[in-house]
């Protein structure tokens, strides 16, 4: 802010300076309201509305003040007259504003004319008095002292600094709790060097990619989620928020019977995108049944499941992980290389969340490399993807003003207790979480 | 030069002046070597790379739902995977769960502190975490009995030495990240309360943190009052990177939507594009005519676009790719103080310092 306050004041360049007319005093180097915007516009090559709002945050903060109605800190678009704040009272260099400073510029009000004080200005001066009650009476020395030496100044002077004073404390007032400020102490210091040294060092020996490359990768990712950005492309069949028609989220819930072309496509993206479709997920496991190797998938589902849920049964966890994937002779043998699955075996000994991690990442790599790119030019991938509808777009209302109905959607709440009861009811479901993405094993 | 009477004094004072000294020192000259590294590899600008792609044409922004209840300040939001509810907290201790939808209020619990800076709602829907001034996390399950108090239901997960800034759940309703103005980060049990993990390396208080939506879903990043902005590893609890380029506090942290870079918004009137592969700021977004801080940033879902909420009461956005803004969104009456995109990009939604949460549709006019 104060860059752009030191440009305006530029002699050559600033802002045109005349003399204004207030009453029947005449102040020197004021400015119209018109002249500040016409300048922010030229200078920053921005529209009227953003220099009027720019313009308008400079009066709020204190660094341009209203000659005529002070209190209204509003940049207006005529020739009202404003003055520049005197660096003297900027927020920046007298920050925080003590409460002495304030209580002595309440008590001088106050003298100067019996009842001039404001509402909220009475309220702080009795809190101000009660709290430093102590030093009271040098308050009132002081006030009295300050209107003795503005009485010796030039009219157009005095009301010059009034002008500034009162703007000032109109912005700064000291709030009551003011929160504790941070003190840096050696010892805080001592530890944060010690840390960033440490940062430092692991981090010049990190291998680092090429920006060219790495840049390269913003751009195919956005041409590639272009169709699938619905503020860049907008969707189909149109966009509940504009339309109050909620069948975009309808036809694109879990579990829909037909899904849409899009998202059938987004499967194709990568390996990450497919198992967070939890439609997807299933797909690809129908496929992996039919290569018998699903173990892998429900492996790796079991491992989420530990990693992500509660702490009081991973022993559980590691345990039926171990019995149904890892044991020898085990109903869903996964095959792991020998040096994770001998890390492994040794981990489960004192299991904790994270046991399972090694032969997790090395089972996903493996479907990531070999299961999911044969899926994707697989026969049930292409049927999926000919299957898949393209909504088709509505076409506005003819009369727009006529709003929709906008239905409420039961809450996930209320979803997830009914899916629990009817589990309790058909007495069906191992180890349950409340996590939605789990797929039934 | 200490002047000290007592020659005993005077060693043990003399010692960790010394050290500390020497520590710096180290610092400074790792951290200018560390730039030489990076700058070696650095061949080309964002912008450079950028100019065969098409430049975005003319949008349409339009207030869609304007969310009134918040007797004050609202300071934060998160939204529900249903793509239609949030929940909001404000500075009056009130937190609230909306249909946005519909625009109608579903629960609302008001917290025994004010200033309850943090929310976010759980993956399964089934309840919200929220905490602040109390220094703590807590959670709520949302009832569907209308008349059943929610507050009787909270379960107080997280503690620390100061304000709660952010939080988080993981990927799913059982574990919580919370980042604090103690200057660390916390992984913590839901469930029993316990405290998984913590994060170190800030020097200042930590303002915000993101989830990584990477394969491996391991790390997060954090930004401070110390303009730092640290990538960590939820396991080890180290920081595996560090990224020392704002001029003052980040405000807001988000990762881009393919994991590999992050944005970040500070007060000091910039966001800023950070890539972890590269290990640098790959891109700088400001204008000379902002000069306030952005408090809030989020990716459109594609990632071209770059939504910011400033403290001059205005929304930036910014072409990711170009580096240029793209338009500027006036309505809000207060600062912005938070900005999220919906889960499926239909929309965003702004709070702001004037008691509304305002739902935002921005779309490519014809």
């Amino acid at each position: 802010m104060e860059r752009v306050i030191v440009a305006m004041q530029d002699p050559d360049m600033g802002v045109k300076m005349r003399n204004q007319r207030l009453l029947i005093t005449v102040i020197p180097h004021a400015m119209t309201g018109n002249d500040v915007i016409e300048w922010l516009i030229q200078k920053y090559n921005i529209t009227e509305e953003e220099a009027r709002h720019l313009g308008g945050l400079l009066v709020q903060y204190g660094y341009i003040y209203p000659l005529r109605d002070p209190r209204s800190l509003l940049l207006r678009s005529d020739d009202s007259p404003y003055r520049f704040q005197t660096p003297y009272f900027w927020t920046s260099s007298r920050w925080p504003a003590s409460e002495l400073d304030y209580a002595i510029y309440l008590a001088k009000k106050n003298i100067r004319k019996q009842g001039e004080l404001v509402d909220y200005e009475k309220e702080n001066y009795s809190i101000l008095h009660k709290r430093i009650n102590h030093t009271w009476d040098f308050v009132v020395m002081q006030a009295r002292e300050q209107l003795r030496a503005s009485k010796q100044r030039r009219k157009a002077d005095r009301i010059v600094l009034e002008c500034q004073e009162q703007a000032y404390w109109l912005i700064n007032k000291p709030c009551v709790n003011m929160p504790l400020y941070y003190h840096y102490t050696t010892t805080i210091q001592l530890r944060y060097y010690y840390y960033t040294t440490i940062i430092h060092r692991r981090a010049l020996g990190r291998n680092r990619v090429k920006s060219s490359i790495c840049l390269e990768s913003f751009m195919k990712y956005s041409e590639q989620y272009l169709h699938h950005d619905p503020i860049m492309s907008g969707c189909l069949p149109s966009n509940p928020w504009i339309s109050d028609d909620t069948a975009h989220w309808t036809i694109n819930t879990d579990m829909v019977g037909t899904p849409t072309r899009l998202r059938v496509e987004r499967w194709s993206f990568s390996f990450m995108e497919l198992l967070n479709d939890s439609m997807g997920r299933r797909e690809f496991m129908i496929y992996l049944e039919k290569e018998f190797s699903a173990e892998n998938l429900c492996f790796w589902v079991a491992c989420e499941d530990l990693r992500h849920g509660e702490s009081s049964k991973i022993i559980l966890k590691v345990e039926e992980v171990y019995k149904n994937f890892l044991a020898p002779g085990a109903a869903r043998w996964v095959n792991i290389d020998s040096k994770t699955m001998e890390r492994t075996l040794e981990g489960i000994k004192r299991p904790h969340r994270f046991i399972m991690d090694d032969a997790q990442m090395h089972i996903y790599f493996l479907m990531k490399k070999d299961s999911y790119p044969r899926y994707l030019k697989s026969e049930l991938y292409k049927n999926m993807l000919a299957k898949a509808i393209v909504p088709q777009e509505t076409k506005k209302s003819v009369f727009p003003f006529m709003r929709r109905q906008r239905h409420s959607s039961p809450s996930p709440a209320m979803v997830t207790q009914a899916t629990e009861d009817d589990g309790k009811a058909k007495g069906a479901g191992p180890t349950g979480t409340s996590s939605t993405t789990n797929s039934q094993i | 030069m200490r002047f000290s009477i007592n020659p005993e004094m005077a060693t043990q004072e003399v010692q960790p002046n010394e050290t500390l000294t020497n520590l710096k020192a180290e610092s400074d000259t790792l951290k200018t070597k560390l730039e030489d590294e990076r700058a070696k590899l650095h061949d080309v600008e964002l912008h450079q790379v950028a100019e065969k792609v098409d430049g975005l044409g003319q949008f349409i922004m339009k207030t869609r739902r304007t969310l009134k209840g918040h007797g004050n300040k609202v300071l934060c939001m998160d939204w529900c995977k249903d793509k239609r509810r949030i929940v909001s907290s404000s500075q009056d201790g009130k937190v609230i769960v909306w249909d946005a939808f519909t625009t109608n209020k579903e629960h609302a619990v008001t917290m025994p502190c004010t200033w309850v800076m943090a929310c976010a709602y759980a993956p399964s829907g089934c309840a919200v975490a929220c905490g602040g001034l109390d220094n703590k996390c807590s959670v709520y399950p949302l009832s569907l009995d209308k008349n059943e108090n929610l507050a009787a239901k909270k379960k107080s997960v997280a503690m620390h030495t100061n304000y709660l800034s952010a939080c988080s759940f993981t990927n799913s309703d059982m574990q919580i990240l919370t980042s604090s103005g103690d200057g660390t980060c916390a992984l913590w049990d839901v469930e029993s309360g316990q405290l998984l993990q913590s994060f170190h390396g800030h020097a200042a208080d930590v303002l915000c943190l993101d989830l990584a939506p990477s394969e491996t879903g391991n790390t997060f990043v954090s930004g401070g009052c110390d303009k730092k902005a640290n990538v960590w590893d939820m396991r080890s609890g180290q920081c595996i990177q560090s990224f020392e380029t704002h001029e003052s506090d980040i405000n807001s942290v988000r990762y881009y939507p393919s994991g590999d870079a992050f944005a970040s918004g500070s007060d000091d009137a910039t966001c800023r594009l950070y890539d972890l592969r590269a290990d640098r700021e790959v891109a700088i977004y400001s204008k000379e005519s902002i000069i306030f801080g952005a408090s809030s940033v989020d990716f459109s879902l594609s990632g071209r676009l770059l939504f910011g909420g400033y403290n001059d009461y205005t929304i930036n956005v910014w072409d990711v790719l170009k580096g240029t803004r793209v338009s500027i969104l006036f309505g809000h009456e207060n600062r912005v103080s938070t900005l999220r995109l919906s889960p499926d990009g239909t929309a965003f939604c702004s709070g702001s310092w004037d008691h509304t949460l305002r739902l935002t549709h921005w779309a490519s006019g014809s």
